[in-house]
C-alpha cells in the first residue's frame, strides 16, 4: 500500500536526501571568505587601503561607509584621524571582531611593530567534526520521528475516520496484531530508507558511519518503534485528521527544533537542558551522532537507548489503554 | 446458553441513549429465528443503525439484554466475531488494494473462511480482482464491502443499508447475493428504507420508529392489516367528499389525505372502485386524477405514523 503512494515515497526517500544535499551544499567547506573592509575618504587613505594585502578593501565617503557597515556589506570602517585610526564596528557580530583584530594587526605590522614571540599556523580540516557529519544523523533522526508519526498516527486516524477500524473490529481481528502491522511496516520501510540515505551521504559528502552498522541499525530500529509509540499515542484519540495533524505538530515541533537536528542542543540555555535531554529525538540524534561521528559502541549510547526504551514502551502503554477502537 | 435454540437474535427492552440526551434507541424488542431474512424498515434516525451495530457488538446499550447466536458479548465476543459477518452503512475499504487484496486481508482475520475465487464469483467481481478499490464503481464496491461480510463464512449476516445509493442494477444483484445467502438456511438481519427491498426480501420485517418496534410481521402481514391491499389515490377537481361517506362505500376500508390527494385502502378493488366512482358522479364532482396500486410497507408506515417514510 506504501509504495502506491507516490507522495509517502517521496518524503521517505527522495526528501531527507533532497534536504541534506541543500543544506550540505550551503554549508559546505569553503576557504574562508576575505575580510571585507571599507575606509572613509581622506588623506593617506590610499596607503593604509595598501597596508591591507588580502582583504576586500573599499575607499568611501562617510555616509556610503556607514551604510555598508550597516548592511553588513563591510565588517569594519577604518576612520583616518591624523596619525591615530578609528575602527568602527558592531561588536556583536562575530566577523565584525575577527576583522577589527586582522585589520588592526595588519596596519600596526606595516608601521614597523615586531612579533615578541615568533609563532605560525597549520590549518586542520578534521573529517567528522563537518557541518554535513553534523547534519546527516539529525536527518535520520528527524525522518525516523516524523516518517513514524505521520506513517502511523495520520494513517491511524483516517482509517478511523474512514470507518475502517470499526470495520475491522467487526472481524476476529486481534487488535495488538492490527497495531503491531503499522510498528513492522515502519522498520520495514526503514531498513531501505537509512541505507539510501547513507550511501548518499558517503558518495556525495564522503560521510563516514564509525561506529558498529549494527549499533546505528539497531538505534534507528528502536527509534521508530518509540516513534510508532508516540504516532500511537497520539492518534489514540483523534476523531479526524486535522486533530491528529494539530497534535503532531504540537508534539513534534519543539523537537525539530530543541533536539539538535540542524544546530547543536546546547545552544539552548541551560536551563532548558534537563527538558531537551528528556526528549527522545534528542536521544535519538545524540546517540546516532556518537555512533556516527565518535566511533562510540553499545556501551557508549546505552543511557540514550534506555531513555527510547522507556518512551518506547510508556507510550505504547498508554495509547492501548486510551485506543479509541469504536 | 440460549433460551431458545431457534433464536439467532434476541433483544429486549434495548435503550441507548447519547451524552444522556439524544435517545436513539428506545426500549426495542426482537427476536429473529434461525434462518430467515429479517429486516429492519425505518426512516432515518429511526434508530435502526444504533440497533444493528449494538447487536454487532460494536456498541454498548445503555441497558437492555441482547443475546446473538445463543450468546452474550461480554462472554463470548471472539466466538461470535467468527460467526458473524457485517457490512457497514459506509465502508471506505482501502483505496489502493485491490479487489482480491482486501478479501485476502479481511479472511486473514478469520480462522475459517470462504475460498476467495468463489466469493469474488458469488458478487460478480471476477473482472476487477485485480482493480484498486478506488478505482470500482458505487455498486461493485458495495458488492466487495458485503463480500468481505461474507469472506468468515458467517451464520449470521448483518446488512446496513446495502443498496442506498445503487442504481436498480446493482441493486438486484445484492438481492441476490443475499438469496443465495439466505437458501443455505443462514440468517439476514438487514436494514433498509426501500419498501421494495423489504417487501421482495424479508421474510419478517420489523417497523421501527423513534427507537421502537411499532410493527412487526411479514410484509404480507403488515400490508392486510391495513384492511386492504390496494389503494386508490384520486384528486377531485374541485369540493370535497368527507370521510364518512367514503368510508361507507363497500370494501374501502380506510381513509387518509396527504397533500391534497385521498388515498383510500380498498380490499376488493372491483367492488369499491365503481362504487367509488359512482359516488363521486352522484356529488356532481369530477377526478382531476386517479390511480390504483398495490398497497406497500410505506402505506403501512403512513398509517401508523401519519409521516411519509423518506421526508
Amino acid at each position: 500500500m506504501f509504495i502506491r503512494e507516490p507522495s509517502a515515497v517521496f518524503w521517505t526517500f527522495g526528501f531527507p536526501i533532497v534536504l541534506s544535499l541543500a543544506l550540505g551544499i550551503a554549508f559546505r567547506n569553503k576557504p574562508p571568505d576575505p575580510i571585507r573592509v571599507a575606509i572613509e575618504q581622506a588623506d593617506g587613505a590610499e596607503a593604509v587601503r595598501d597596508a591591507l594585502t588580502g582583504m576586500k578593501v573599499v575607499v568611501l565617503d562617510a555616509a556610503r561607509a556607514r551604510q555598508e557597515l550597516r548592511t553588513g556589506k563591510v565588517a569594519v570602517v577604518v576612520v583616518l584621524e591624523g596619525q591615530g585610526r578609528v575602527y568602527l564596528y558592531d561588536e556583536t557580530r562575530p566577523e565584525s571582531r575577527v576583522a577589527r583584530l586582522a585589520v588592526d594587526d595588519r596596519l600596526q605590522r606595516a608601521a614597523g611593530r615586531v612579533d615578541a614571540v615568533p609563532t605560525s599556523d597549520r590549518k586542520i580540516t578534521e573529517p567528522g567534526a563537518r557541518y554535513v557529519d553534523f547534519l546527516l544523523p539529525g536527518i535520520i533522526g528527524m525522518n525516523v520521528m516524523s516518517s513514524g508519526m505521520w506513517g502511523i498516527g495520520y494513517v491511524i486516524v483516517e482509517m478511523r475516520t474512514k470507518k475502517l477500524i470499526k470495520r475491522m473490529i467487526a472481524t476476529p481481528m486481534r487488535r495488538g496484531e492490527f497495531l503491531l502491522s503499522f510498528v513492522v511496516m515502519r522498520i520495514s520501510v526503514l531498513i531501505f530508507e537509512i541505507p539510501v540515505l547513507l550511501l548518499f551521504a558517503y558518495f556525495a559528502f564522503g560521510v563516514h558511519v564509525r561506529g558498529p552498522v549494527t549499533v546505528l541499525v539497531g538505534l534507528v530500529v528502536l527509534g521508530a518503534v518509540a516513534f510508532a509509540g508516540l504516532g500511537l499515542l497520539v492518534s489514540s484519540r483523534a476523531e479526524n485528521t486535522q486533530t491528529v495533524g494539530g497534535l503532531m505538530n504540537l508534539v513534534m515541533l519543539p523537537m525539530f527544533m530543541c533536539s539538535g537536528v540542524f544546530f547543536s542542543s546546547h545552544n539552548f540555555p541551560d536551563a532548558m537542558q534537563p527538558v531537551i535531554r528528556l526528549l527522545p529525538l534528542t536521544a535519538l540524534n545524540d546517540a546516532l551522532r556518537s555512533v556516527m561521528n565518535e566511533g562510540a559502541g553499545l556501551v557508549e549510547v546505552s543511557s540514550k537507548v534506555a531513555l527510547l526504551a522507556l518512551w518506547t514502551l510508556s507510550s505504547f502503554v498508554v495509547a492501548l489503554r486510551v485506543f479509541r477502537w469504536r | 446458553m440460549s433460551q431458545d435454540a431457534a433464536l439467532a437474535v434476541r433483544c429486549a427492552t434495548l435503550v441507548k441513549r447519547y451524552e444522556g440526551k439524544v435517545t436513539a434507541v428506545d426500549g426495542l424488542d426482537l427476536e429473529i429465528r434461525t434462518g430467515e431474512c429479517f429486516g429492519l424498515l425505518g426512516p432515518n434516525g429511526a434508530g435502526k443503525t444504533t440497533t444493528v451495530e449494538i447487536l454487532e457488538g460494536l456498541l454498548d446499550p445503555t441497558s437492555g439484554e441482547v443475546e446473538v447466536l445463543g450468546m452474550h458479548w461480554a462472554t463470548h465476543e471472539r466466538a461470535l466475531r467468527e460467526r458473524l459477518g457485517v457490512s457497514l452503512q459506509v465502508t471506505h475499504l482501502p483505496e489502493r488494494l485491490t479487489a482480491r487484496e482486501i478479501l485476502r486481508l479481511f479472511r486473514s482475520f478469520f480462522a475459517r473462511g470462504r475460498d476467495l475465487g468463489d466469493l469474488l464469483r458469488l458478487v460478480a467481481l471476477e473482472d476487477k480482482a485485480d482493480t484498486w478499490f478506488e478505482k470500482l464503481s458505487g455498486g461493485q464496491k458495495q458488492r466487495l464491502a458485503v463480500a468481505c461480510a461474507l469472506v468468515g463464512d458467517p451464520d449470521l449476516l448483518f446488512l446496513d443499508e446495502p443498496t442506498t445509493g445503487l442504481d436498480p442494477q446493482s441493486r438486484l444483484q445484492l438481492w441476490g447475493i443475499v438469496q443465495r445467502f439466505k437458501e443455505d438456511g443462514r440468517t439476514v438481519l438487514l436494514t433498509t428504507h426501500y419498501m421494495d427491498e423489504a417487501e421482495r426480501l424479508c421474510d419478517r420485517v420489523a417497523i421501527v420508529d423513534r427507537g421502537k418496534v411499532i410493527a412487526l410481521g411479514t410484509p404480507a402481514s403488515l400490508i392486510l392489516s391495513l384492511g386492504g391491499q390496494d389503494v386508490v389515490e384520486l384528486s377531485l377537481q374541485a369540493g370535497d367528499i368527507e370521510d364518512g361517506a367514503l368510508l361507507a362505500v363497500p370494501e374501502v376500508k380506510g381513509v387518509r389525505r396527504v397533500a391534497g390527494s385521498i388515498a383510500l385502502a380498498v380490499s376488493q378493488i372491483h367492488v369499491a372502485l365503481p362504487a367509488v366512482l359512482d359516488l363521486i358522479r352522484g356529488r356532481g364532482l369530477a377526478c382531476e386524477r386517479l390511480s390504483t396500486r398495490h398497497a406497500t410497507l410505506e402505506d403501512v408506515f403512513v398509517n401508523l405514523t401519519g409521516r411519509q417514510l423518506r421526508d
